[in-house]
């Protein structure tokens, strides 16, 4: 699905990735470990074409990034470090917004997706004052949304709870096994259910 | 359109649970108007001569005040990073947040404006110059100072290189602008001024968007 070629990003005169090449296929999840500082966001950043500070390929499908962008954004589900969640609108307005920015996630299901993360009865509370963990839930319900085929999360599972962490774990196995794929970083042992991860070392690619 | 429509209504409500936005640039407005005459002189026949002048110069710094913040919140939050990893077109996205910065702003000093004129003692053949002024020149306002908030929005302390990036941009809406007022409060035809302000909106309609957008790419990528 996504092949990088050649990476080469450089941070603040420190090289993070020379001549790295990764290439993620359907049905598999990639998570990329690394201390902290060794570029893990930075790298989806780029994958996600949010950062310009490298030089190399990213291709989609086998075309490269900058010509197939449009179709690489209709296909591709990304969540960052900062949930893009506003404080000052509810969880059903911020999901609202998010489905007109993103035309894979499916309209008729908001209520479905609010309770499925444990926010049923908190739709019409403005989100910042719900909890750090909620607000992130309301980030991550847009995966219950998606029919994207490729996921890139950024510490999807920070703040979450327990409980939180294992229905998303369950969420990306049933994303895996129709087809699609995830890359994400997290410190937390992954374990999807039937599933094995592929780790990718981001302090074995740094030249020291 | 669907997509412009739901992108300013979100900024309207957003705009709507945050009053103070609003309020901040009439409230600067109003200030410059009530302080000014206790500042310099309350005479009428010097009021009404500075009028034109002032009371624009008083829109064209509410506009410059609050239009930092028009991409800020949206940064802070991540929610510009999803914009623009958006399928959809970040022109349009770009073009309602412009359009409902000027419904906060430029909107309503220009309805809020002959309060103020009154205050100046304006001639009341100038009213409907100045209305129209800023209808027509604060638009402009919007759209060049988006240029400028997409440019800064990544640095911590965008507020004062906006003001030195955009200010230039802003002199020949002012000069234009307090021109018209001037021309209508004596009785001349204004239809001239009207036209150049009309003229200097469509070429910033048609031009800024690309600026903005790319301004924003510039921010978030580097």
């Amino acid at each position: 699905m996504l092949e990088v070629k050649n990476l080469f990003c450089e941070r603040d005169e420190r090289v993070l990735f020379a001549d790295f090449s990764l290439q993620i296929n359907a049905a598999e999840v990639v998570q990329i470990i690394g201390q902290n500082g060794s570029g893990k966001t930075t790298l989806l950043r780029i994958l996600c074409g949010l950062s310009d500070a490298y030089t190399g390929n990213i291709l989609w499908q086998g075309i490269d990034l900058d010509e197939v962008r449009e179709e690489y954004y209709q296909a591709m589900l990304f969540v960052g470090h900062l949930a893009g969640v506003k404080g000052s609108l509810t969880a059903e307005e911020n999901l609202h917004w998010m489905m007109q920015l993103d035309k894979s996630l499916d309209k008729c299901s908001i209520a479905e997706a609010l309770k499925q993360v444990g926010l049923f009865g908190f739709e019409d509370v403005p989100c910042h004052s719900l909890s750090a963990g909620q607000q992130r839930r309301v980030g991550l319900a847009r995966l219950y949304l998606s029919s994207a085929p490729l996921w890139i999360l950024d510490e999807p599972f920070t703040a979450l709870d327990k409980k939180g962490v294992k229905e998303k774990e369950a969420l990306i196995a049933n994303h895996i096994h129709k087809g699609g794929s995830v890359i994400l970083t997290t410190h937390h042992d992954l374990m999807i259910p039937g599933q094995t991860v592929r780790p990718i070392n981001l302090d074995e690619v740094a030249v020291a | 359109m669907r997509f412009f429509i739901a992108a300013l209504k979100r900024d309207l409500l957003l705009v709507f649970r945050h009053r103070n936005d609003i309020i901040n640039p009439l409230a600067f407005f109003m200030m410059v108007a009530v302080l000014f005459p206790l500042g310099v002189s309350p005479d009428p026949t010097f009021l009404s001569e500075v009028a034109a002048g002032v009371i624009w110069v008083a829109a064209l710094l509410a506009c410059l005040l609050s239009v930092d913040g028009i991409f800020r919140g949206d940064y802070e939050d991540g929610s510009l990073e999803q914009m623009l990893v958006s399928s959809e077109s970040l022109l349009v996205l770009v073009l309602a947040k412009v359009l409902s910065h000027w419904l906060i702003s430029g909107f309503c000093l220009a309805i809020i404006s002959p309060l103020v004129a009154m205050m100046f003692f304006l001639p009341e053949q100038g009213y409907p110059a100045l209305i129209l002024s800023l209808l027509l020149g604060t638009p402009t306002l919007s759209l060049m100072g988006a240029i400028g908030a997409g440019l800064t929005v990544g640095l911590r302390k965008g507020g004062v290189l906006i003001s030195l990036l955009v200010l230039p941009l802003y002199i020949p809406v002012l000069i234009f602008g307090a021109g018209t007022v001037q021309a209508g409060a004596m009785g001349l035809p204004i239809q001239g001024y009207l036209a150049l302000l009309g003229a200097i909106l469509v070429l910033s309609l048609m031009l800024a968007p690309f600026a903005i957008a790319a301004a924003l790419k510039i921010s978030v990528r580097s």
